[in-house]
């Protein structure tokens, strides 16, 4: 028994300075679902974004003389009852389903962020009345209270927007609300407002940064679920409309007659909706592992 | 004990009382109603002096409290007032759905349960072998998978499959029979909306039971069990499991209101006259007194359910009730 152990070994701690390439390298070999789920992430926004330069044929022109045709070297994916081209409708059926994937997610959890932080922060009969209200509205199952939504508003893009926004809110709330909770119990937070600092730039500057980890990981794992919602939405006719390309319409109709005349026509849109909402998860919960190793699941 | 069931249920009464108010308010704060809808909603030419009179007779000129309180007394009454679309008491439309619906909800729960249970025991115990992989990845699909979508395939798959082997395609039969009537056809109609509703439901169930019994497993008493020699077999069974199932069950039980949420689409798939269809009818034909019923039927489901996992947790943890 020498001296004992006292100082920390500092080249145990220090992250070895590594080129870019490589950590993403290391990340991708640490997490490799989550790195397959970015790599379906990537190449829809990317299809997304070029969709009229990827995409083979225009999503909205209707072609009487090639309706219901099977896969071929010219339509690679079929045409529907339209005869439109069923690949371009998917890929601009992306550009829908991120718009509203993603509208909604960053909507909602912003919006719980705020509102769970501030409940936190200013406790007391706002916290009470605020956790009340998020209490009722997390009562309803997501798709009941959309539905409720639209039936007040109205279907299309904007409102299914509103209508799944909504009740992401109050999940976000409670979740960034008791991160928030134990921060608010640092002194740091008192030496804030000792210093005099408005609540505003408390909650903005000192507590809002501190609950980024919860945020993002609500925030990616929205953007699946509401693929999925603005997905199910679209197939009751309660969605986004026609002409619209969007991945839930084109499921529309009686699955007796797809399988009669073209089976084609529902399986590629449902594989589309299933990989995307596929990868989101995959991609949201490498997120949650490494923003939050105390969530990781064994 | 008596004194926590009756905290819990008062409890309960402000969450109810605030969806009332919700849902009350949200489907009227927009103008346009089912009046204008019904006549003038074709295009045609409408009288307005005959839409106020549809309106007065569905209370619609009323003052939004009056509404408001006919709504909420209408639950002490057992009247909760007439569709504005087809006439008819709502508890009569309700009454007519009810027992296909709960039939698709319980079958759909044993399935999810019946599909997590076994899953989520070989993938604890195979923990990061391939096979955990694999029930991993089938449970991250099940979440992933719309289960209309399952549902369209699983129409598509049967048709194929008996026009290739029995030479005519097959239907599941669309009308209901009640199972005690005509077991056979009453099964051989629902198990498909069960099997694509059910599938999602067990993922996260599926999780729960993983996660659970590796957990249950670490402890000292199944290290003694194991140093003493019982069997692995025994060790899981009688053992491990037991004190893992618990959280599943709530699990399961929570998600049973959710179900119901699944069902507005299974239903549209298959074309069953369930709740969920006539939800997705009502909101279609902007019918709020049938709507706004239904989501407080949903409501009143996720409330007791949970109000349920809690008394019995209560019972069976002595702690939580004192605390």
């Amino acid at each position: 028994m020498s001296t004992p152990q006292a100082t920390i070994e500092f080249e145990d701690i220090e992250l070895p300075k590594k080129p870019i390439p490589a950590r993403i390298w290391d990340l991708c070999k640490r997490q490799p679902l989550g790195a397959f789920g970015a790599v379906v992430v990537i190449a829809m926004i990317i299809m997304a974004v070029f969709a009229n330069v990827v995409s083979p044929y225009d999503p909205e022109r209707a072609d009487f003389a090639n309706m219901l045709t099977a896969p071929n070297i010219d339509y690679w994916l079929g045409t529907d009852a339209f005869g439109r081209d069923i690949l371009t409708r998917i890929i601009y059926g992306a550009r829908t389903a991120l718009f509203v994937g993603f509208a909604c997610a960053f909507v909602g959890a912003t919006g719980g962020l705020v509102l769970g932080v501030a409940s936190a922060y200013f406790g007391g009969i706002f916290d009470l009345i605020v956790q009340r209200i998020v209490d009722v509205v997390m009562a309803f199952p997501l798709i009941i209270l959309a539905l409720a939504v639209v039936a007040t508003l109205g279907t299309g893009t904007e409102n299914v927007i509103i209508a799944i926004t909504i009740p992401f809110i109050p999940q976000c709330a409670r979740v960034v609300r008791s991160n928030a909770l134990a921060i608010r119990e640092i002194p740091y937070v008192d030496a804030a407002r000792a210093l005099g600092f408005s609540d505003s730039r408390i909650i903005l500057r000192h507590m809002v940064p501190n609950v980024m980890a919860p945020y993002l990981i609500m925030l990616t794992a929205f953007v699946g679920q509401a693929i999925l919602l603005e997905a199910s939405l679209s197939y009751l006719g309660m969605g986004v409309q026609e002409p619209t390309p969007a991945w839930g319409l084109m499921l529309q109709g009686g699955a007796e007659e797809f399988a009669e005349s073209a089976p084609w026509v529902p399986i590629f849109p449902g594989l589309a909706i299933t990989l995307a909402v596929f990868g989101f998860n995959l991609f949201g919960d490498a997120v949650r592992d490494l923003l939050d190793p105390k969530l990781r699941t064994r | 004990m008596y004194k926590y069931i009756i905290k819990r249920v008062l409890l309960a009464i402000p969450t109810l009382f605030g969806a009332a108010l919700l849902v009350f308010f949200l489907l009227r704060a927009i103008p346009g109603d089912v009046c204008e809808i019904r006549l003038a909603g074709t295009g045609l030419y409408a009288d307005p002096a005959e839409i106020e009179l549809c309106r007065d007779k569905l209370g619609l000129n009323d003052p939004m409290i009056v509404q408001f309180w006919d709504f909420v007394s209408g639950y002490f009454t057992w009247d909760l007032g007439d569709s504005m679309w087809t006439g008819k008491p709502i508890t009569f439309e309700i009454g007519l759905r009810f027992k296909l619906s709960l039939q698709i909800a319980i079958m759909a729960t044993l399935v999810a349960i019946a599909i997590a249970i076994p899953l989520g025991i070989i993938s604890a115990v195979k923990q990061d072998t391939w096979m955990d992989y694999a029930v991993r990845a089938f449970s991250i699909a099940g979440i992933a998978i719309p289960s209309f979508w399952l549902g369209i395939i699983i129409i598509l798959g049967l048709l194929i499959v008996t026009q290739h082997w029995f030479g005519a395609p097959w239907m599941p039969p669309i009308d209901y029979v009640s199972p005690f009537e005509d077991p056979l056809r009453n099964m051989s109609q629902l198990i498909w909306p069960a099997v694509a509703t059910g599938y999602r439901y067990s993922a996260v169930a599926t999780r729960m039971t993983r996660s659970a019994l590796l957990e249950v497993l670490r402890e000292d008493y199944v290290r003694t069990a194991r140093s003493k020699g019982l069997m692995e077999r025994v060790i899981i069974n009688r053992h491990a499991l037991k004190n893992a199932l618990l959280p599943v069950v709530t699990i399961i039980a929570i998600e049973f209101a959710f179900l119901i949420g699944g069902l507005v689409v299974t239903e549209q798939v298959f074309n069953l006259n369930g709740l969920g269809k006539l939800f997705v009818e009502s909101v279609g034909a902007q019918d709020f007194n049938l709507t706004q019923q239904l989501v407080m039927l949903v409501v009143l489901i996720f409330v007791i359910t949970n109000l349920v996992v809690d008394i019995l947790y209560a019972w069976l943890d002595p702690r939580i009730r004192y605390s």
